[in-house]
């Protein structure tokens, strides 16, 4: 992708990024994985394709800031979501950041199998943004794709049709299974707490052990925490090595964002944030 | 002599809820005490955690009184406008309206989960609105699911070591 490897070299040439994090190909040429380039020799390696599913703003949060320069990353259109939603809560600036937005036709959800309408990510049958609304500089060529049934939405309607024994019992078949690696939180773009609630130990809140009473309160909280500031991005899903459908309780908490407030996280960087911000006229039904 | 009353163990075993209340310091719980001074009468499945204001309640509290074997919970602050802190409910009040849904998801209902607006004058509405959710939760049974959670499933404790 030759328009791209342009892109990213002329950012570093000009020392206006310090480095591009990217996109490059594995060893067996198969898949990709995430790339950092720091000079323009390395940022040739970069690569975007149908396999390129990874949202890269995580590390937006994790990387050191350079001293000179912007931080450079090759975004697609529901990347800058998680980007501007970064910028919404004051992590980073809007110039603190060099988005080389690459148009997209679709990533797959499963990186072994051919890109196609039956491997799809919930993200991609979504889609809306195959061109990034936010960009410095952008590439490639956005092709339409079949969108078929989202799976997620589906599985939505079916968890709200049962009664609540069931789907207590459905979540306690779903959270045994938790590991408790945390991949969910580390992949998350949001997750960027210095301490996570779950690490501190005096006091203990969340029991560290993989019982299903500690993963329920895990579960529970790390959805709670991503209440009103997930972008959809579907990367905690991804990431469960126990394919656990978290995306059931994330699309819960925007669909209350959407129905109570109107709003989308990570689409107005000047908006306050939700949980962030109150208004007399909330709900008060609830209350006796 | 018998120092203990056998009706205790004779009684026949009735279902009574454990109910938690997480009440602020500035309202709820000086209404609550109103009612004490007051010679209200109420049942007594409540037991009162009293925190600075309805802000401080982090969600986690509300999960770990139900690991800890709640049957239900209520929460209650100062009416809207009436904070000590001046937006402490409010803050707390766009916080619930997502748990609500975040735990009717995962399955715990909202007859588990209470939350009122009780003054420090209100004690007469403090004695209404714990007697309800008594009531309430009493009605809905001992919450079996998460004390299966507790119990069942809970992480084995190791066995004692031994040396060969």
């Amino acid at each position: 992708m030759q328009e791209l490897i342009q892109a990213a070299q002329a950012a570093l040439t000009s020392k206006e990024a310090a480095f591009i994090i990217g996109y490059a190909l594995t060893p067996d040429g198969k898949k990709t994985r995430p790339f950092i380039a720091r000079t323009p020799d390395e940022a040739a390696k970069l690569v975007f394709n149908h396999t390129c599913a990874h949202n890269l703003a995580v590390y937006l949060t994790r990387i050191a800031k350079p001293k000179e320069g912007k931080m450079g990353i090759v975004a697609k259109g529901c990347d800058t979501r998680a980007i501007v939603a970064l910028i919404q809560e004051n992590k980073i600036t809007r110039d603190q950041v060099y988005i080389i937005g690459v148009n997209c036709s679709g990533v797959t959800a499963d990186v072994t199998l051919p890109f196609g309408a039956d491997n799809l990510p919930s993200k991609c049958i979504m889609c809306q943004v195959q061109v990034p609304p936010v960009s410095d500089v952008l590439v490639g060529t956005a092709a339409p794709y079949d969108k078929p049934k989202d799976a997620v939405t589906e599985r939505m309607q079916l968890l709200e049709a049962m009664n609540e024994h069931e789907r207590f019992a459905f979540w306690a078949s779903e959270f045994e299974k938790c590991i408790k690696c945390y991949a969910c939180r580390q992949t998350c773009p949001m997750c960027y707490c210095e301490q996570c609630i779950v690490d501190k130990t005096v006091p203990r809140w969340i029991e560290s052990s993989a019982s299903l009473r500690g993963n329920f309160s895990w579960n529970m909280i790390r959805a709670f925490h991503l209440a009103g500031r997930c972008i959809g991005c579907g990367e905690c899903e991804r990431a469960c090595p126990m394919d656990i459908p978290l995306m059931l309780l994330n699309r819960k908490m925007g669909m209350v964002a959407m129905q109570q407030f109107n709003y989308r996280h990570g689409v107005n960087p000047e908006e306050p944030t939700l949980v962030g911000s109150y208004n007399m006229q909330d709900n008060n039904e609830f209350f006796k | 002599m018998n120092f203990i009353n056998d009706d205790i163990f004779m009684a026949e075993e009735k279902f009574e809820p454990k109910i938690t209340c997480f009440v602020c310091n500035w309202c709820t719980y000086t209404g609550a005490d109103l009612a004490g001074t007051s010679r209200l009468k109420q049942q007594t499945n409540a037991r009162l955690i009293r925190v600075p204001c309805t802000g401080r309640i982090d969600p986690v509290f509300i999960i770990k009184a139900f690991e800890s074997g709640a049957d239900g919970v209520l929460v209650s602050g100062c009416h809207p406008a009436d904070c000590h802190y001046n937006t402490g409910n409010y803050h707390a009040r766009r916080r619930w309206i997502f748990f609500r849904e975040l735990l009717k998801q995962v399955g715990i209902p909202e007859s588990r989960l209470h939350f009122s607006w009780v003054s420090a004058s209100e004690g007469k509405k403090w004695v209404d609105v714990v007697n309800g959710v008594i009531d309430t939760v009493r009605k809905e049974g001992p919450f079996e699911d998460y004390h299966k959670v507790n119990t069942e499933f809970a992480f084995p404790e190791p066995e004692e070591a031994v040396c060969s």
